[in-house]
């Protein structure tokens, strides 16, 4: 007899492969990216069954829905640029060069060869040894939070957090830098009904992202998921049209994104240093 | 005896998406998809959040539980409603 | 047949699913896709190694370095669509 919950546990490994096969496979680009967001939500869901309800969080929040509105709005722009908004299917819209078969075959053969060498590692490794929740435990105290992960995150490796929030500093100057001058697309007409779920989401958005933000120091929850909740209020007002973008503006947001990650760098050392030698 | 209800709550939602789904599959063009869609997120969603409810314990939780459904229906009925725009109008909106 | 034999097995099949896909899609924003795909994969394989029998609480720390990685690569989805956005508007003005 086999229990209920392995069976579960088959069906949605079968199903994030045959949804990742599909993200390659299928010809239509906006098809293509619904078949990853809903790619990224099912890897969620299974991220829960392996008891990782923090991580799962991100992965929706960030890892489905930031990039899956930041594909959507490169679809836009791409059939915008090529005279083609409007039409329901867009075929694959680059037209690049006819790759010989032989070297895709080589290709696969190759990615096969380091699936395969991942494959043995896996198998190899050590079943589940001791990593380092004992020292966590330990530290626990130590960190003024309740959550591990959220210890971990900002507290114990606040550095490793720092450099991460100078990266997503680093993405936005150079996107800022890359798209200047570039025409815009002209966001979609949405309708009344859409204006209305948007007035009654708005505060219920930022309700949810300040939740989630104070929730993280005892359950899971935390700042880059309560972050990209916020990112989607930024999101909605855009696409109500209820601001838009002035260039005089830019200046002041510029301001804001570089103050944030200095008060960071003023709040993380702190806290940096009470972690454990060896995290 | 309530954990029992609360899982039969839970099947009974579990069936409407499966016709629903069913629907989805089965049925020829865009608004008639739609409209089995609905008939899963309105009644199969409610039965399952009544059942959660029942099952999470708490009053808190159970609050929670609603919140989601309330934001759930109201979110799946504008994506139904953005859906079914463009499929009429196209991407310009024009009537 | 237990949660972290099963759950890495689809983490390696993700991780190859993608490799193969950067390597041979004709599309850049499939490629993108695809290297997404390969991060998901590296994600599954991570949190496997955390994982421990459910009585006992899974390791904290792979679990924070996966969330890390999420917010790095979605930094780094960014900058490949801008470029890609870039990109496209210069080769549309090139036809014209």
């Amino acid at each position: 007899m086999i229990a209920p919950l392995v069976i579960f546990d088959l069906l949605l490994a079968l199903t994030i492969v045959a949804l990742a096969v599909a993200v390659l496979c299928l010809r239509d680009l906006f098809a293509m990216i619904v078949v990853f967001i809903i790619f990224g939500l099912v890897s969620a869901l299974a991220w829960v069954r392996l008891s990782a309800p923090d991580v799962a969080l991100a992965e929706a929040a960030i890892g489905t829905g930031v990039t899956g509105a930041l594909l959507l709005k490169t679809l836009h722009h791409l059939r915008y640029v090529t005279g083609r908004l409007g039409q329901n299917a867009a075929r694959g819209l680059t037209a690049m060069a006819p790759v010989p078969v032989a070297v895709l075959l080589a290709n696969a053969a190759f990615c096969g060869l380091i699936t395969l060498g991942l494959a043995v590692a896996f198998l190899g490794a050590p079943a589940a040894g001791p990593g380092f929740e004992g020292l966590v435990a330990q530290a626990m105290p130590q960190s003024g939070v309740e959550h591990s992960v959220t210890a971990v995150l900002l507290n114990f490796r606040a550095y490793d957090t720092l450099m991460e929030v100078v990266v997503l500093l680093a993405a936005v100057i150079a996107v800022w830098q890359i798209e200047r001058g570039l025409s815009e697309a002209p966001a979609p007409v949405m309708g009344v009904v859409w204006q209305g779920f948007a007035r009654l989401a708005l505060p219920v958005i930022v309700v949810v992202g300040t939740y989630l933000l104070w929730v993280g120091a005892e359950a899971p929850g935390g700042a880059f998921q309560g972050g990209a909740m916020l990112a989607a209020v930024g999101l909605l007002l855009l696409l109500t049209r209820a601001y838009v973008p002035q260039p005089g503006h830019r200046g002041l947001a510029r301001g804001a994104f570089v103050l944030g990650t200095a008060a960071f760098c003023a709040g993380g050392p702190s806290g940096g240093q009470r972690g454990p030698r060896g995290l | 005896m309530l954990e029992g209800f609360g899982a039969i709550l839970i099947a009974m939602g579990a069936v409407f998406f499966v016709a629903g789904t069913v629907g989805l599959l089965r049925f020829p063009d865009i608004f008639c998809r739609l409209h089995a869609l609905t008939k899963a997120d309105g009644l199969g969603l409610a039965l399952i959040a009544l059942g959660v409810a029942l099952l999470a314990g708490t009053a808190g939780a159970a609050f929670r539980v609603a919140l989601v459904w309330f934001f759930v229906a109201i979110a799946s009925a504008t994506c139904s409603h953005l859906i079914a725009r463009y499929a009429r109008h196209g991407a310009g909106g024009v009537p | 047949m237990t949660p972290d034999l099963i759950y890495g097995a689809t983490g390696i099949a993700v991780f190859g699913i993608g490799l193969v896909g950067a390597l041979c899609a004709q599309d850049r924003l499939r490629r993108v896709l695809a290297l997404k795909l390969c991060s998901v994969g590296a994600g599954f394989l991570l949190l496997v190694g955390a994982w421990r029998e459910p009585p006992s609480t899974p390791d904290p720390v792979p679990h924070a370095l996966v969330i890390t990685g999420i917010v790095v690569m979605v930094s780094a989805t960014a900058v490949a669509l801008a470029l890609i956005r870039r990109l496209q508007t210069l080769e549309a003005e090139d036809e014209h």
